[in-house]
């Protein structure tokens, strides 16, 4: 069963279409990516997904349910835009926002301390919002996006703002959340967090999906590169090789021949060009994204985050 | 339904206990003092203005035996017709110099507001066309006395007192009915205005996209105004408290208004419940406008016709509260804005209680409506969301799930 699944979902804003013609299927118990570059349409796509905002055309569900807000106990969203009462306690912070998907207010405090026990900020649970690090008040916003066990947590851009060590707690509640059956859902413009956590994914551009599956689909979408150094310049297993392809020094780059490593293989061996090193390399999902988005948006993205780096 | 309520109650206790435990929920109680200060400043002072300004002084210029008896005449008739019936009244010496009772009025020195002179038979009485007309009958009056003292006997008037005539208590009724309506008017102004700050710093620490991702907005609307509406109850008790305490302490006691027609009982649970009436539909007024703005510049902007619409509605409920049954009076009484005013005052008057039961389905009705508005306004503007749907538009969207 899909925990999403969306056909030919629109948003327009003022003329502009933020969401086009979007169709998705998200499995349960997936960790699912969102990719795109900033003003691509993913917050607007999960905030139509989750019913913040009505679509414009198509149908939506969630979870089974075309009205997605009659869910909400089952699911745990994090917003781009993280907000917080600032003079809220930690701990009431977390269990506020599991009564509002349902929990008790005492049973949410409980669950609270835990949750921040295990992330380390169990000292900061009677601290108010406004005395948090910006970091810390993420963790416990994030928190209380899971204190009420929900079957579907949806992520928007969880990784911005958070330091190195603070991503690398995040992939790892991630995972953990997954492993206990939970759908994870996030969006992101780093394409290194979805190729570690992800088995599927969707690339956005322009409102539009222009991929949805499987990483290792994405990735098989371009051939292997070979990277090849020869002894030899050229001899009969030269046609083994692409025809338009040129030596950097002893060295050739090519993407591996649909006929496979075997032939090639026979052909360098038979050919006598003398192999120093061979080595054939599964694309990343970089390249995959750079295929299918196309260069512009891949470059934008690189931008933004180096730019956030830079940040 | 049921969700909805579960989830405006989350929404109002989190804002309830978040005002109630601030510091600016001390100052908000400490709000009225500095008007209720302001007021007795200014009409000690606009008091004083008054006593300076209005004691007109006759002087009478006659001669002496004439000018003893107008002032003996004026003592004994006070003692009749009441302490303040008759103006002050000051004999001009001879010795002041000047005869003529226009140069006397003329002249800075003393500020007479007027001179009576010639003799008793044929009094002269010299001023401002204003004074003649307002005095010219006490001088005769005096004068006359004055002169045929000893032949005017005033008889003994025997004097049997009843409490209130119909007349008069229907006076001190209406009294009563403004009384309330200026009461309930304050307390609405002051504290609908509230909501729409606190939806506004929702807004702007960006909590709202997690409350309208975990439940309805209606929720969040009836909570917020909800919270308000309690708080503003735990105010008005405070505020009572502290006045009953002050008017014991002062000794001044607590001021006596004429029973209202309904009875006090009923006229003060109507009050209640007209002040929350009032109350919801001004708050959803002003959570609707916090709904279109996204700044404090907006609200301030957007607010003004709110703030204007406010004044016109009390004053025409003030205006008609006198008109009992007039056309006018029953437009105020349906009106939705000016209806918990204008109730209030026929309650005082009027003791028909259907009346009531029918306005207050009414107002509740318009409470809903403009709530439905103002949620549609807000997924429309702030959550940039609505123009699909095609099937709820117009006046079934405002009936439909949001």
């Amino acid at each position: 069963m899909n925990a999403i699944e969306a056909q030919g979902l629109v948003k327009i804003f003022d003329g502009f279409r933020a969401v086009d013609s979007v169709n998705l299927s998200i499995p349960e118990g997936s960790i699912y990516g969102i990719l795109g570059p900033n003003g691509a349409g993913k917050t607007t796509m999960l905030r139509t997904l989750l019913g913040i905002i009505d679509p414009d055309e198509g149908s939506r569900t969630l979870l089974g349910s075309d009205d997605p807000l009659t869910q909400s106990r089952n699911v745990g969203y994090l917003p781009e835009e993280r907000g917080l009462y600032q003079s809220m306690k930690a701990v009431d912070t977390i269990a506020f926002m599991g009564a509002l998907r349902g929990m008790g207010l005492n049973e949410g405090r409980e669950k609270g301390r835990v949750l921040l026990e295990q992330t380390g900020l169990g000292h900061a649970a009677d601290m108010q919002i406004k005395q948090l690090s910006k970091g810390m008040a993420q963790t416990v916003q994030l928190m209380g996006t899971i204190v009420h066990d929900p079957k579907l947590i949806v992520l928007d851009e969880p990784f911005s703002g958070l330091d190195a060590l603070n991503q690398a707690k995040l992939e790892r509640l991630i995972r953990a959340q997954a492993a206990k059956g939970v759908t994870v859902i996030f969006s992101t413009h780093v394409i290194a967090h979805a190729e570690r956590l992800c088995e599927r994914i969707a690339i956005v551009a322009n409102g539009k999906i222009s991929f949805d599956g499987l990483v290792e689909t994405a990735r098989d979408r371009l051939r292997p590169q070979v990277h090849l150094e020869t002894e030899a310049l050229d001899g009969p297993w030269r046609n083994a090789l692409p025809e338009d392809i040129e030596a950097q020094g002893h060295w050739w780059h090519f993407e591996l021949p649909e006929s496979g490593v075997e032939p090639l293989l026979n052909a360098l061996i038979d050919g006598k060009a003398g192999i120093k090193s061979l080595s054939i390399e599964r694309p990343g999902l970089h390249d995959a994204f750079v295929a299918i988005a196309g260069e512009a948006v891949a470059a934008e993205m690189d931008d933004e985050i180096e730019a956030g780096e830079l940040l | 339904m049921r969700e909805i309520l579960r989830a405006a109650f989350v929404i109002g206790r989190r804002d309830f206990t978040a005002i109630i435990f601030s510091k600016a929920f001390f100052f908000f109680l400490l709000g009225p003092l500095f008007p209720l200060v302001v007021a007795l400043v200014a009409g000690s002072v606009g008091q004083e203005i008054q006593d300076d300004r209005d004691a007109p002084v006759i002087g009478i210029l006659m001669d002496v035996q004439s000018s003893e008896k107008i002032i003996t005449a004026r003592e004994q008739l006070s003692k009749e017709m009441g302490e303040n019936s008759f103006a002050e009244m000051k004999i001009i010496e001879p010795s002041d110099g000047i005869a003529d009772p226009k140069s006397l009025l003329s002249n800075g020195e003393e500020s007479y507001a007027a001179i009576l002179s010639g003799t008793l038979d044929k009094p002269i009485f010299t001023g401002t066309e204003g004074s003649l007309l307002r005095l010219k009958g006490d001088m005769a009056l005096l004068a006359g006395y004055a002169n045929n003292q000893q032949v005017i006997i005033l008889p003994q008037v025997q004097t049997e007192v009843v409490t209130s005539s119909a007349n008069r208590l229907k006076d001190l009724r209406q009294a009563t009915g403004q009384a309330g309506m200026v009461v309930l008017f304050m307390l609405t102004t002051l504290l609908a205005g509230m909501v729409l700050s606190n939806l506004v710093e929702e807004k702007s620490n960006k909590i709202i996209e997690i409350l309208a991702a975990s439940i309805p907005m209606d929720s969040v609307f009836i909570g917020k105004i909800f919270a308000m509406l309690v708080m503003a109850f735990v105010g008005i008790l405070v505020w009572s408290t502290m006045a009953y305490i002050g008017l014991s302490i002062w000794g001044a006691g607590v001021p006596q208004l004429p029973t209202p027609a309904v009875g006090w009982p009923m006229f003060l649970i109507l009050g209640v419940i007209y002040f929350s009436m009032s109350y919801l539909m001004l708050g959803s007024l002003f959570l609707g406008i916090g709904a279109m703005a996204a700044t404090v510049r907006e609200v301030q902007t957007l607010s003004m016709p709110a703030t204007m619409l406010q004044m016109v509605v009390f004053f025409l409920a003030i205006f008609s509260a006198g008109k009992l049954g007039e056309p006018i009076e029953i437009f105020s009484s349906i009106f939705p804005f000016s209806s918990p005013l204008s109730m209030l005052s026929r309650a005082a008057q009027v003791d028909t209680l259907w009346h009531h039961g029918v306005a207050i389905i009414g107002q509740a009705f318009f409470a809903i409506l403009v709530l439905r508005i103002g949620v549609i306004m807000f997924r429309r503007n702030v959550m940039k969301s609505g123009s699909g749907n095609k099937k709820k538009r117009g006046l079934m969207a405002l009936f439909s799930k949001s």
